[in-house]
């Protein structure tokens, strides 16, 4: 849309001025692109497999949108898939893989719900108390995997996944041996103190205090990142490990770190959601919420501040499609399907670089069409060379 | 004259931007070995790329044969008879040599898809037979000399039917003796009627072996000369664009005391070589010491463990009275070591990082720029940034844009901006001015001389003989992980005779070479 | 305790079940096995598995030929496999991710089909699908102890042998195999051979979907009788730690998924004794990064006394393994996600 105005003016000057503001506008235009993508491919499934594709379509869209209910609904769902949104946007600013974040939520919940049923504290201080015990746990677990990688060379994503079923298993045994409610057929636990519950934000729907505290949550991940010693130290080292470790920064024990606080976070995501919606702990299986936390990091391209925006747009997209499938033909899992194409599309640096791509050829070739222009004698440089150095770096490699 | 192989207005850009051959013209006829000499990053590496179809041109066009042609990848390079011997070898190392001989062309047998490997071996016999290339058949390529795997690499290209040879620096990794060997082989090669590209920038080698020169430059084609009609001084003027300085203007070294004293290092690098062979060597205060040295006998490892990004495996490094041998790069930053890593690229920078958070990286954690609490004082960060842009004259539009947008000389000037303003008092010093361009270069080599001068202790490691000679006050000579000779004043000694301590010809006694000690 | 592991291991059935919940995790190593030493990650294996489980038993369900099903479900599985290299291989996605992604899309997916076409979220008992048949050897089956153990197998459990020879020849003797390592251990010797890595990697791909596909068909139409959401159970996490362990061999991936058939089979009998079934649950799993571990563990230290050996003189130049053997290379097996 702006071709037209970068031939205006000074042509390099307006070019270099574009070329700065294209590299942050085109990265989410393709974002915004994969999620309207991945809606409308939503849309096309309906139309497949369902009997009243209309209706089904339109509880889909505006559901979220139609009761009162649903919308603060929304906002409830949005509390957990952004903590592990953040927790995972900072094992990706440190360019790791690990989805250990889900032990963390989920361990941090059992944590939680020891903590809500056996201790006997004041309100206030006993969710707290649970959310710090809870972050603990997470924050331990979260290390398992930087460990590993760091001492053994265990593919991070592989063991996290690996340590995911364990965590599982042991908190499912938990519950069953030491906190089951054997009044109950269904798998719960005895219920909590009602010291635990976090207050509700407005009187008769689901949203909950959790919703400020995964606020708070993103403003401190934010600062963590991006104005502590701690957070430097991990996007550096994310930037180049190799350049870090020779800057002297102890990479080993950051990637540890910021394990840690990614397993903090997302253990205290679990304990949040213990004491902000249920009563009881009443998974019959592991919600995975660090999987949808993944496409949350992903759209919000690893920046904490636009976890918020992410995490709607999945929330969004989640309880549409819980309404719909309450009232239609269609399953609600297709939303999971859905994630995975839109992680696929953002995965892909070929379309992510589309733009950039197709920029750069196009200033290389006019780059080389000026130079052929200009006289061949135009060889003795005396530093003029300058203009078209970045040949020197990158031909030295080669 | 009727070419071979000729290039038209040759030009490639990379997609991203860099602009690596311009307009270039191009020719080598039949049965002659031409040279092609230019320094890192004029283009060579990219042109030899274009010839052999791994890349392919922006524009312009490739004759062979006087018809134009158009290769998509470097299979069709290689039907067409070009054979191409890579600087880092294209072997698999797991694989026995046979086998890597005839990757991508195996003998099968009868019709089935399985490998004959007796077929495979007998072939590499009989061809290293009929070329003079003799190589263990069996062995698997790991457990071969350097000098066998370059003589398998032409054997490959051979069994290809390459007609055309093109070698990419081949001696940068052999002995004398095996280059003089290699050489033979060369000229027989020539003999049988194939033609040979042979990419250098040691103009000894062009002038023994070629029977021209091409000259390349900054991506572009200089000219072309009959070797019997030209003199070193021109083709070396024409490699850099200038007069040589064969001096740098700096006063006597004021030696000082010792600060750093390593002894005894070793380091068998993945391939079960010792890259380093019990080195010990020592820094004095006010004193440059230069390595000079054949690209990959050991000064990298070298480097590498003085700084203490690799681990030796016997010795010991002190620095100024403390033992931190195999200590991380922290605790040897902390203890007053800089350094200014070998490969900017990779090591010396992080490229999608800005060049403010490049330049803190090793002092972040200052109390000028970490209040309480953990916090950053980031404004203090960005004035101390754009103060060394300043200084160091590092060409940006601000210090917010990442490394990645920076020339190869800029990126430099980031790396030795924030290595010369660290208040270290050792500076290890790898490559300061590789596919640096000319002005950048000397406002490099001025600088190290005032770190100098202010009395750092500077270790000063260039695969650029002229630079190491004109800027160092004392020298030591590398040669397969060894020191093989130590000059306390380096204007004594001249390039032909640390040619031959690089090469190996000589070697000075234990009690000589010991004196780099100091004790 | 001891007495009664030592039961357990006399026990001909023990073996059989041994036998049974090795083969799935056997097929799907061979498969991370030779992607990896193409020098590509196939993390969506997983995801394979879970489309030729549930492709498998309606194709059977609707067609009444368990064959036609286990055929339709290998197609399935190939093409989650294709859809990967897609990404991966020819728009530069990283292949790591890619699985995560396809991994979600498989999950979610098999429930949005099952549901679709049942009406049931958990399990597909409502379609008659069919078994792949269990073979009774005539002669064999009459021999004490190692009758029981190897008659009355599913016909996967052999084919999950062969594929070992098969794999072991693909790479060993075949010419193609030796274009695999080159393609893993260096790319750039590949290329400069004129081998097309990318037709090498999407090789490896289609035949770990190949393999991923029989193992998929085995739990849903062998294993057990029905697909179950989720059926996989993380074999195909499993299936990548257990390729480190196996060394990037057909052999090694024998010893590597034996550790986790092992335990797998051991779970049913403690779980007899009233161990809590939950935690026995995780010792496959568990014992998988443990023996990941013991291994890593085991080749550093080899690694390290052999370069201090050469460095002492003791052994000739050159002798050492290259690091990129063994499956320790930066691009492969161990090194992964980071740098």
């Amino acid at each position: 849309m702006s071709d037209a105005k970068t031939r205006g003016p000074g042509p390099l000057a307006s070019v270099k001025l574009f070329f700065t503001d294209r590299d942050k506008l085109e990265p989410a235009v393709i974002t915004l692109l994969a999620a309207i993508f991945a809606i409308l491919m939503g849309v096309g499934l309906i139309f497949v497999v369902s009997k009243d594709p209309v209706t089904s379509t339109k509880n889909f869209l505006l559901g979220p949108f139609l009761r009162t209910y649903n919308f603060y609904y929304l906002l409830v769902a949005m509390v957990p898939i952004t903590f592990t949104g953040l927790a995972l946007c900072i094992i990706y600013q440190l360019k790791y893989m690990s989805l250990i974040v889900d032990s963390s939520f989920y361990t941090g919940a059992i944590v939680a719900t020891a903590i809500g049923v056996r201790l006997a504290l004041p309100a206030g201080w006993h969710p707290a108390v649970a959310m710090l015990a809870a972050g603990l746990a997470g924050g331990l677990i979260g290390t398992l995997p930087a460990i590993l990688k760091i001492k053994w060379r265990a593919n991070e994503l592989v063991s996290s996944l690996m340590f995911n079923y364990v965590f599982y298993f042991f908190g499912s045994f938990v519950i069953l041996y030491f906190l089951r409610d054997r009044n109950q057929t269904i798998l719960a636990s005895m219920p909590f103190q009602k010291t635990f519950a976090l207050p509700k934000l407005v009187e008769n729907t689901q949203l909950h205090a959790g919703f400020i505290i995964a606020a708070v949550f993103v403003a401190l991940v934010s600062i963590f990142l991006f104005r502590t010693k701690w957070g430097y130290q991990i996007r550096i080292t994310g930037a180049n490990p190799k350049f870090a470790a020779y800057a002297g920064i102890p990479v080993a024990s950051v990637a540890i770190f910021a394990h840690f606080v990614s397993g903090f976070i997302g253990g205290i995501g679990g304990a949040v959601e213990m004491s902000g919606l249920y009563r009881a702990f009443i998974w019959q299986m592991n919600p995975s919420y660090a999987w949808d936390g993944v496409i949350v990091a992903m759209l919000a391209r690893k920046n904490p501040k636009f976890v918020p925006v992410s995490a709607f747009f999945l929330a969004y997209m989640r309880v549409g499609a819980d309404f719909m499938s309450r009232r239609g033909d269609v399953a609600f899992e297709f939303i999971t399907l859905l994630q995975g194409i839109i992680i696929l599309i953002l995965a892909s640096d070929k379309i992510a670089n589309y733009f950039k791509a197709r920029r750069l050829r196009r200033n290389a070739f006019a780059a080389e069409a000026a130079l052929a222009a200009a006289p061949a004698g135009g060889v003795r440089s005396d530093g003029g060379g300058k203009g078209t150095a970045g040949a020197a770096g990158t031909g030295g490699k080669a | 004259m009727d070419y071979l192989l000729r290039t038209e207005g040759l030009s490639k850009v990379y997609p991203n931007g860099t602009l690596a051959n311009k307009q270039v013209d191009f020719a080598v006829a039949k049965g002659e070995i031409l040279g092609l000499v230019g320094e890192n990053g004029a283009g060579k590496s990219t042109l030899m790329k274009l010839l052999y179809g791994e890349e392919s041109p922006s524009s312009g066009t490739i004759y062979l044969d006087g018809k134009p042609i158009g290769f998509s990848s470097s299979q069709d390079a290689i039907a067409a008879g070009i054979g191409m011997v890579h600087q880092h070898f294209m072997l698999v190392p797991s694989l026995s040599l046979a086998e890597n001989l005839v990757l991508g062309q195996e003998p099968k047998k009868g019709k089935s898809s399985f490998f004959d490997l007796e077929k495979a071996v007998a072939i590499t016999e009989e061809l290293g037979e009929k070329y003079n290339l003799k190589v263990f058949a069996r062995a698997r390529v790991v457990d071969v000399s350097v000098s066998m795997r370059q003589k398998l690499e032409i054997l490959k290209a051979l069994y290809r039917g390459a007609k055309i040879l093109i070698l990419d620096e081949p001696t940068a990794v052999l002995t004398p003796q095996e280059t003089d060997e290699l050489f033979v082989e060369l000229q027989a090669l020539r003999s049988h009627g194939h033609t040979i590209i042979f990419i250098s920038h040691k103009l000894n080698e062009i002038f023994k072996l070629c029977d021209r020169v091409s000259v390349m430059r900054d991506g572009r084609m200089i000219g072309t000369h009959q070797v019997a009609d030209v003199d070193r001084q021109t083709i070396s003027n024409e490699m850099v664009g200038r007069e040589v300085l064969l001096s740098v203007r700096k006063d006597k070294a004021k030696a000082g005391e010792k600060v750093l004293v390593a002894k005894d290092l070793s380091y068998i690098d993945d391939f079960g070589i010792a890259a380093l062979d019990h080195v010990s060597l020592a820094l004095r205060k006010g004193e440059i010491l230069g390595v000079v040295g054949v690209d990959g006998n050991g000064q990298s490892e070298l480097v590498r463990i003085l700084t203490g990004s690799a681990r030796s495996l016997s010795g010991s490094v002190v620095v100024k009275g403390r033992d931190l041998t195999n200590q991380k790069p922290g605790a040897l930053r902390r203890a007053g070591v800089a350094h200014i890593a070998e490969d900017r690229m990779t090591v010396g920078t992080a490229l999608p990082a800005s060049i403010e958070d490049n330049l803190m990286a090793d002092r972040y954690f200052h109390p000028e720029y970490k209040g309480r609490a953990g916090f950053l004082k980031q404004a203090a960060m960005a004035r101390a940034a754009t103060e060394i842009v300043t200084t160091f004259d590092i060409r940006c539009k601000s210090a917010k844009q990442p490394v990645s947008s920076l020339s190869g000389g800029n990126m430099q000037k980031v790396v030795i901006g924030r290595e010369f303003t660290a208040d270290a008092d050792i500076l290890v010093i790898a490559q300061p001015t590789r596919g640096v361009d000319v002005g950048a270069i000397e406002f490099i080599h001025k600088r190290i001389i005032e770190m100098r001068d202010q009395g750092k202790a500077v270790l000063l490691v260039s695969s650029d003989l002229q630079e190491v000679m004109s800027m160092s006050d004392s020298l030591v000579v590398m040669n397969s992980g060894k020191i093989v000779a130590y000059f306390e004043d380096a204007s004594a000694t001249t390039d032909k005779e640390l040619g031959l301590y690089m090469l190996g010809l000589k070697k000075q006694n234990p009690e000589e070479i010991g004196k780099v000690l100091h004790e | 305790m001891i007495e009664f592991i030592a039961g357990v291991f006399a026990s001909s059935n023990y073996w059989f079940i041994v036998l049974r919940s090795t083969a799935p995790i056997l097929l799907v190593t061979l498969g991370a096995v030779i992607t990896e030493q193409a020098g590509i990650k196939n993390m969506a294996l997983e995801g394979s598995m879970l489309w030729a489980a549930l492709t498998g038993v309606i194709v059977s369900a609707f067609t009444g030929s368990p064959w036609l099903g286990m055929m339709a479900g290998i197609l399935a599985s190939v093409t989650i496999a294709l859809i990967l290299g897609l990404f991966a291989l020819k728009l530069d996605a990283n292949a790591v991710l890619c699985g995560v992604a396809l991994n979600l899309f498989s999950t979610g997916g098999t429930v949005f089909v099952l549901y679709s076409l049942t009406g049931d979220k958990g399990i597909s008992s409502s379609l008659p699908s069919k078994i792949i048949p269990f073979i009774k050897i005539p002669f064999v089956e009459t021999i004490p102890w190692i009758g029981k153990v190897i008659s009355g197998q599913n016909l996967i459990v052999w084919l999950a042998a062969f594929a070992v020879v098969a794999i072991h020849f693909v790479l060993n003797k075949a010419t193609i195999g030796r274009r695999i390592k080159a393609t893993g251990e260096n790319i750039e010797a590949a290329k400069a051979a004129g081998i097309d890595p990318v037709k090498v990697k999407f090789f490896t791909l289609i035949v770990s979907g190949i393999l991923a596909g029989i193992a998929g068909c085995f739990l849903s139409m062998g294993y057990t009788s029905n697909f179950t959401s989720g059926i996989a159970a993380g074999r195909g996490y499993v299936a990548n730690a257990a390729q480190v362990v196996a060394g990037g061999t057909a052999i090694g991936a024998i010893f590597a998924s034996l550790i986790f058939g092992l335990t797998d089979a051991m779970a049913t009998y403690l779980q007899n004794i009233g161990l809590p079934p939950e935690l026995i649950q995780a010792l496959p799993y568990l014992v998988t990064i443990l023996g990941f571990i013991v291994v890593t563990l085991i080749r550093d230290r080899r690694e390290s006394i052999r370069k201090r050996q050469l460095l002492e003189g003791k052994l000739p130049k050159g002798s050492l393994k290259p690091i990129a053997v063994g499956g320790s290379n930066g691009n492969g097996s161990l090194g992964g996600g980071a740098a």
